[in-house]
Order: C-alpha cells, then structure tokens, then sequence
C-alpha cells in the first residue's frame, strides 16, 4: 500500500465537490455522525437524500459568504492505497491555489462538463499542469447523465482534449466518462455507458503506476540539520540530517559537497539511528562523512559523478502569490529546500498567459496569479537542476523579506 | 522493481521527520505539545527518530488542566523521564487563579476553552517560536485548511484568509518579533495510520486505550467517566461497563467506547469497523456547536 496524493481540477460548476464527495462516500470513508450532519445541511433535496458537495464545504465563514478560501487537504483509502486530495477552489485566485496544491500531486483529474466541453478553463488548468508537470492526467468528463451518455459527446471531448494534450506537450493522459452525482464509473463500471471499454475512476486511482515518479537515479541530498549529540559516548558523532531529494546512496559513495566543491566519502548511513547500507528517495536520512569538512544547513552532498547545476544567476518561472506585486529590482529570499539566501528579480522577460501560453510583455509590475519568466542573481551560488529534469530539486519559494510571506512559487529552468 | 519503495506509513514518517528536522533548524525555541493520547505520543517517537542518536533538541510541554486521566499524567512522566526529555507543565487551575478566569459551569465543565490562556502564557514565559502538536487534517473541517507551518499573530490567532501558500515540501518559518508558528508533522496523517504506526512500531500507550472496567455515567448516549470534575446528579444514569478510550482528552469531555479489546489488533479492527468519526464518537466539546473549532482556532487554541 502507498500514497497518491492528486488534485482536481473543474470550474465552479463542473461537480469538483459532488465528485471528491462522491469518492469519499462511495469508498466508505463517510461515517455516521458526518452523514447526519450532512442530511442535516441538505437543502437541496432534488440532489438525492444527502448533498455530497457539501462534505467539502469548508469554514463556517466561507458557508456564510458561499466561497471557498483556499486549499483543503482531504483523505481517503481503501485497501490498495491511501489518497491525499487537494482541493483547491474554482474561481478567485485559482492560479495560486491550484499550483499550491499541484505542487505536491502526482496526478491530476481534469474536470470536463460534457455539456460544455473542453473550455477555456479546461485549458488553463491543463497549462498549469503542464508547467507544474504533474505526471499522470485523468480528464473524467463529467455529467454524463444530462447528455444522455452519449459516446458521440464524449469521443468528440475527447478529441478535443487530445489535441490541446498534445499542444502542452501532457503525456500520460486517460480519459473516463462519469457522472458524480449518479455514481456512473466512480467505483464500478456505469451500466449505462456499456461503449465505455476504461476502467471506472477509483481503479484508475487505484491502479496508476506512480513508483517511477521517483527520480532514483541522480543522488540529491541537502542538509537540513546537523546532528551533534556532543555526549560521552557520542564525543565526535557528526550526522548530517536531511531528505533524500532523489537517487540512491550506499556507503563508501564518492561525494562532493556543494556549493563548496569539496570531495569526501560517505562513511555512514543511518536512518532514525539505525545504520543502514543504503538510502533513497524520499527517506529522512543521516549522512555521516570520511572528512571532517565544515558543512552547515542548505548544503547539498551529491555524488561526485553526477553533479547538479551550481550557479547564482539563473533563469526561473515565477507564479506570483501575493497581493503586492513585483517589480524589477526587487529583493526577496530564495528558500530552495532548506537552503536560504536573498535573491533580486533581475529582469522580467514575459508574462505567459495561462490561458492560451501565449508570452506577452510586462509593462511594470506582475501581479497576483500571472506566471512571468525571470532572471534572478542570489547571494550565493544556488545547487539546483531544472524543474523538468528533477521536480524535487528544482523548486523554490520567494520570501517577502519584510511580511515574511510567501510570495512566489520558483520554477527552475 | 527496485526494493527502493516505501510503504504508506514510511512515506508518512518520512516527512514527518522531515519536518521535526526543519522545525528545530528554523526556530530558535520549539516546543512539543505533549497530552498524553495517542497523536502526541507518536509525535514524540518521530522526534526521537528525527534527532537519534541524540536527544530532542526541544522540551515538552504540557498544559495541564487539572482533569487528565491520571493514567495518562503516570504515562507522561514516566516517558519523559525514560528518553531524558525535558518536560515543562503549566497547570489551567493556576491561571484561572492568577487571572480570575471563569471556570465553565454545567454537568461537564470544560476547560477546553481555558488552556488557551495558560498556553498562551507559557508560550510567552519560554518565549517560544514554534509549538509543534499532533493534529491531523482528517479530524475536522478547519484543520483540513491549515498548513503545516501554521503562522499566528501576537494573540495566538489563526486568521484562515491570511495564510501562506505552502508548496512542495518548502516550509517558510519566518515569523516577525511576537509572532509564532503552530506546527503539525502528523497533519497528512489519518486516524488509522497512527493506529497501525502504533501497532507497527510497538509504542507503548497509556491503559485507558485499552479495555479496562470503569464507573460511568451516562448522558445523551454518550460514556462519561465519573469522576470529581462531573456534576453529579440524582437523576444520573450510573453504570459499570468495560470501555477504552478512543481519544484521551479532559474526563469531562471525553467520551469512552464499549469495548473488549485489549490488543492493538483489536483495537485496530474495532476502529476499522467503526462507523463514527473520532471525534463524533468521543469529543462532547465539538457537538456544542458546528463551527466550534474554527472558533477556538481563531482564538489561539491548537
């Protein structure tokens, strides 16, 4: 049993949140206590007995104003994996939203209303997904039941979506024809749309291949923590706590610390105090070294025959998040990882339109939920690969250095 | 395939030490939350993992209401004592005192709503920066929207419009003088992966998750201890029964389960067949009203 941790996708009528309700509910993970509290807040009874939307609704100040604020995490299982959604909203400030929770998932479902097809909002979540590169796509074309489920509806959504898949370059993409409300090809095969040869979405969920998601072949590690117990038996233990990014490491490895360039070996592995031969991605890890080199937090020790990009002048994507906007010149930090630094918007090339990806020039600032391509200096060398090689190791955020929030999401290019 | 694959629950732990290693490098005074349930006690055991071979770099606290289960104030001690950890309480009754708070009244007085203050207090004594606690996002409607590293301002509020985007496994602490950041590792977590970590890792836990014969009233449908802190009536319902305890919070609003289990494994398959939520089952304080965690959140509460 593992983790799939997706996110879906739909405009503010597509059924995003009858169908999270539908998943959660048909899978059993609805109990009791929550369903009378549901039946409780039911006022649409035309709906069905229960309003399954309403198992996502959120705080009770977004009920009052019928909004949703922002992404909501929610968990479901069932004896083949455990599900991580997030659920970002369909409307404000859906750029931000949708890449916060994005960041994260390995899968996508794009909502399609059959009705509309595949519109401008479908386009734009597809160009968010495709410059967030999230592996695995699953456009579930939904309402199925008010076209009659007609194959010709959905072959033609489907050839519509193909060609803007191809377009964005999104590979691993299938396609499955629902309806959230009915419970059509949620958990079993819709006995009304017998021309449907795919599987019905939970298996899909279920059966999607994500182990190769993780990059086990280029050795990225940074150091979060070290460890120095300084006790009576552990007079000289020196551990370097931290994630394993990617890759594999055994003991013995050749390994160059970064960005200092200096070479060593791995002398120990231990996980949670246990010594171990080898470590991987995503396991938390100890690294203890041959040398005793001068390393702190944010260093990177990678393998000394496969090295990442060290440089402090480099080009990004920058998702902007913030309701203060950014202008050239400006200074914020840089956190890539644990490693923090300062860093200045050096130039602002474009702004790509999320909606067609088209590069349009920036006349002044960049504002809330545009996406521009930038060059940034930091004030030291940053260890890094690009996004569309190493998703982990080619992320970042921008601080505001005065609020302290976090302003922009950092795409490596 | 590789052997390179981790399970769910390694995957979990995984991260959550991950963030236990990014809390002790980005605050200069963290604090563990410790209560005594099941939720604090495995944040304890990933902190050991996270810091081992050394000790945590942090203390854990307690804030003490004054109407624990004694079986859980032994289980703490005793744990504090066998890792060498630092372990600081704050006692409500103290603050209710030194501020002439008052004390809720009615059949289960809760002081839910008053540890608030003497958290808040003793994050102000130790000056911490960041208090770690172990709420998971499945437990509730306003823990599904909060983040990881949770940001509150000088009052200890949460102001759910106002937080930060939290992507990746990136996680921004920085915080402006008088501000400080509520943390929660197991937040991914759901209530039966702590279960099954428990019973995977053999933790210990305190008794009261076990089956065990105990003087309850009975209120609504619902188990309640009798103990010194309910308010007895003529017209109480007393029954004896063997019960566990699904969540260990104040005797006066936790709820117990009938039960026989006396093994994890029975406990597990009992809650795999449950049909209640957690806190449905066990929490009397959330029934009051719908949007009660959002409020108490908004008002410093974990």
């Amino acid at each position: 049993m593992d983790i799939l941790r997706f996110i879906t996708a739909g405009s503010v009528d597509d059924g995003k949140s009858t169908l999270i309700g539908r998943l959660l509910y048909d899978s059993k993970n609805i109990l009791i206590d929550q369903l009378e509290q549901l039946e409780k807040q039911t006022k649409n009874k035309e709906a069905g007995p229960i309003d399954l939307a309403l198992l996502t609704d959120g705080l009770r100040a977004e009920r009052e104003q019928g909004i949703t604020i922002d992404v909501a995490y929610r968990y479901f299982s069932t004896p083949k994996r455990k599900f991580i959604i997030a659920d970002a909203p369909g409307h404000v400030q859906y750029t931000r939203n949708m890449i916060t929770g994005a960041s994260n998932a390995s899968l996508i479902i794009v909502l399609v209303d059959a009705r509309q097809g595949v519109v401008e909002q479908t386009r734009r979540h597809s160009i968010i997904a495709s410059l967030l590169k999230i592996p695995h796509v699953v456009v579930a074309i939904n309402k199925m039941d008010l076209v009659d489920f007609s194959e010709e509806v959905y072959t033609k959504i489907v050839a519509d979506y193909a060609s803007v898949a191809a377009q964005l370059g999104l590979k691993d993409i299938t396609y499955v024809p629902i309806s959230a409300l009915q419970g059509d090809n949620i958990v079993d095969p819709s006995t009304k749309m017998d021309w449907y040869a795919g599987k019905p979405l939970l298996q899909l969920l279920e059966e999607v291949s994500i182990d190769e998601d993780i990059n086990l072949t280029d050795p990225r590690f940074q150091v979060q923590f070290v460890l120095r117990p300084q006790t009576d038996e552990l007079h000289d233990y020196r551990g370097y706590a931290g994630k394993v990014i990617s890759g594999v490491y055994r003991k013995g490895d050749a390994v160059t610390i970064l960005p200092a360039g200096i070479e060593t070996r791995i002398s120990k592995l231990e996980i949670a105090g246990e010594e171990v031969s080898e470590i991987f991605a995503p396991q938390s890890a100890t690294i203890l070294l041959a040398d005793d080199i001068d390393i702190s937090r944010g260093d990177s020790i990678v393998n000394s025959k496969n090295l990442p990009t060290t440089r402090n002048e480099l080009d990004v994507l920058l998702c902007w998040m913030d309701e203060k906007t950014l202008q050239s010149g400006n200074k914020y930090y840089i956190q890539h990882n644990s490693q923090l630094q300062r860093a200045v918007v050096k130039e602002i090339f474009y702004r790509i339109d999320v909606n067609t990806l088209e590069h349009q020039p920036v006349e002044g600032q960049v504002k809330l939920n545009e996406v521009v391509k930038a060059k940034l200096k930091t004030s030291s060398q940053l260890v890094y690969d690009s996004y569309e090689k190493l998703r982990a190791n080619g992320s970042a955020i921008l601080i505001d250095e005065t609020s302290n929030s976090t302003v922009a999401a950092v795409l490596f290019v | 395939m590789s052997n390179h694959h981790l399970n769910y629950l390694e995957q979990l732990e995984a991260e959550s030490i991950h963030i236990f290693r990014e809390i002790a490098a980005q605050f200069e005074r963290p604090a563990l939350l410790f209560s005594g349930g099941k939720d604090s006690i495995t944040l304890v055991h990933l902190a050991r993992k996270a810091f081992a071979p050394g000790k945590i770099p942090f203390p854990l606290v307690h804030i003490d209401t004054g109407h624990n289960f004694q079986e859980a104030l032994d289980y703490r001690d005793a744990m504090a004592a066998s890792i060498h950890a630092d372990l600081i309480v704050r006692k409500v009754e103290d603050t209710i005192k030194a501020k002439s708070l008052t004390e809720a009244k009615g059949k289960f007085p809760s002081r839910n709503w008053l540890q608030t203050y003497t958290l808040l207090d003793t994050i102000e004594e130790f000056k911490f920066d960041a208090c770690i606690g172990g709420a998971r996002r499945d437990e509730e409607k306003a823990r599904a929207k909060e983040r990881i590293f949770s940001v509150r301002d000088d009052f200890g509020q949460w102001n759910p419009k106002l937080q930060r985007p939290e992507l990746w496994n990136t996680y921004n602490g920085r915080i402006n003088k008088g501000e400080n950041v509520r943390v929660f590792p197991i937040s991914n977590w759901t209530e039966l992966d702590i279960w099954n970590y428990i019973k995977h890792e053999n933790i210990t836990l305190p008794s009261i998750y076990f089956s065990h014969e105990r003087e309850l009233i009975v209120h609504e449908g619902q188990l309640v201890a009798l103990s010194d802190f309910v308010l007895r009536e003529s017209t109480d319902v007393i029954v004896t029964k063997r019960i566990r305890y699904r969540t260990v919070g104040d005797m006066t609003c936790t709820a117990a389960v009938e039960s026989n289990a006396v093994t994890l494994d029975q406990v597990i398959s009992e809650i795999t067949a449950a049909k209640i939520s957690e806190r449905g089952e066990t929490r009397i304080d959330d029934r009051v009203t719908e949007a009660a965690m959002e409020d108490r959140k908004k008002n410093g509460y974990f």
